[in-house]
């Protein structure tokens, strides 16, 4: 008897978990790369000493962006060399319960990744959320969501192709930016000196519109690619 | 062969129309504050409409080669997203070209038209790339991202929208005098005869490309 698709979704997604909790190899890389921009963005915006005003949030969601691309490459090409993604296609289980477990283990390595690197941005760049931590979070969650959701279709797609390191980035930065323009200007509004809930709220709304088109169109696209 | 003469009727209409659109235009009265630079939009806009146009054209073909794996929706789709991108490139050079002397600047975040332009472009861009470098199974991944770069257009549309509301906006002036209709339909007229010409072109040359491919497979069994 096969599983069911919450079932297999989550036996794909504990699978990366797994790996991912015995070697932390995305963990490690994709912390310290995020850290890395991190670093470089502050030599580009703090001026005498101090930081520009409204620079952190576009830090903190660049520096989850570029992180995440590289998460999101380097989860498939593991699959990839271990020809385990093939595997998993040929198992006679529904194809888009493949794409959710992926999807969870990517999100998974990705909120440990803002658990490092938004508190450093906080500090760094002088900002408080005091107030606004549930606001800033669900931010962060939908936002993640439908970037990691778009990601996950599109490296798995890429897998198996040429160039793949230097196309996910390529297809998958102008595809997101609705979702970017809404998570950097929800989390601007919030971190501004008189933090603007209503607004933010605003934001929230729309990311957790586009995470459900996004995903809606990433389940039926995953499907119909990974057919062959 | 009724298709020749179809692509060839276009063609030469196109370039009939693009023949006498100058004097057209020149006949459509001077906007007076934005001056002799208002005439480049008797150009950018209907390249912007047809980009926009031919963007729903790849998109609506990549999903149906990825649901029923037609070769002929996938052969509309490449020429589709191969004239988004030169469509692109003209409203592109335009759009800065006007608003520099509009405007006063090369580049504004708050014209929600120009900014979605340039992501729309920058997808299909992607798109070009993927065909060109992403190797066996290209097809399938580049109708991925047309299916999704169409469905993205409003949703950058409207977060652009509701992103520059926050800044101040520039003023720009909407509304179009009917004197100045004739020369606009007429370009947009000669624009859309050599976009349907280009594309009925470019779905031939694909589909002629198919075949020689095809052959040279026969021939080396």
């Amino acid at each position: 008897m096969t599983p069911g698709f919450f079932r297999t979704a989550w036996i794909v997604a504990r699978k990366d978990l797994v790996i991912e909790a015995r070697s932390r190899e995305l963990l490690y890389t994709t912390v310290f790369f995020a850290v890395a921009v991190v670093l470089m963005f502050s030599f580009s915006f703090v001026v005498e000493g101090t930081p520009l005003p409204d620079a952190a949030a576009g830090i903190l969601w660049v520096a989850l962006a570029f992180s995440g691309t590289l998460a999101l490459g380097r989860t498939f090409e593991r699959e990839r060399q271990a020809e385990t993604l093939k595997a998993l296609i040929l198992a006679p289980t529904e194809r888009s319960a493949l794409y959710v477990g992926k999807l969870i283990g990517m999100l998974g390595v990705m909120s440990l990744v803002v658990a490092v690197v938004g508190p450093l941005v906080l500090v760094l760049f002088r900002v408080s959320v005091s107030g606004v931590v549930w606001h800033l979070l669900a931010l962060l969650v939908t936002g993640g969501l439908g970037f990691a959701g778009v990601g996950t279709l599109f490296a798995a797609m890429l897998s198996r192709s040429l160039s793949r390191d230097i196309l996910l980035p390529v297809v998958l930065y102008p595809l997101t930016v609705p979702l970017m323009i809404a998570g950097v200007s929800g989390t601007s509004a919030l971190l501004a000196a008189e933090p603007n809930l209503a607004r933010a709220e605003v934001w929230l709304a729309m990311l957790i519109f586009f995470d459900a088109v996004f995903l809606t169109l990433a389940l039926w696209v995953f499907d119909a690619v990974m057919a062959e | 062969m009724t298709q020749t003469r179809l692509i060839a009727g276009l063609l030469v209409i196109g370039a009939a129309l693009f023949a006498v659109a100058p004097l057209v235009i020149d006949a459509a009265p001077y906007e007076s504050t934005m001056g002799l630079i208002q005439r480049i939009f008797y150009f950018h806009v209907p390249s912007a409409m047809v980009m926009f146009a031919s963007a729903f054209v790849c998109g609506i073909a990549s999903a149906l080669y990825l649901w029923r794996r037609s070769p002929k929706a996938d052969r509309v789709a490449i020429a589709g997203a191969e004239l988004v991108v030169t469509f692109g490139i003209i409203v592109l050079v335009t759009g800065p070209l006007w608003a520099r002397k509009a405007w006063g600047v090369w580049w504004d975040w708050g014209d929600v038209r120009l900014v979605t332009s340039l992501v729309l472009w920058l997808m299909f861009v992607a798109y070009m790339m993927l065909r060109r470098f992403a190797g066996p199974g290209s097809d399938v991944l580049a109708a991925a991202v047309g299916v999704f770069g169409m469905a993205n257009v409003p949703f950058v549309y409207w977060s652009v929208n509701v992103w520059r509301t926050l800044h101040p906006q520039t003023t720009v002036v909407r509304s179009l005098d009917p004197a100045m209709r004739p020369a606009f339909y007429l370009s947009l007229v000669a624009f859309i005869c050599l976009y349907v010409g280009l594309l009925l072109l470019r779905v031939r040359l694909e589909r002629a490309r198919g075949s020689l491919e095809a052959a040279y497979a026969d021939l080396e069994d």
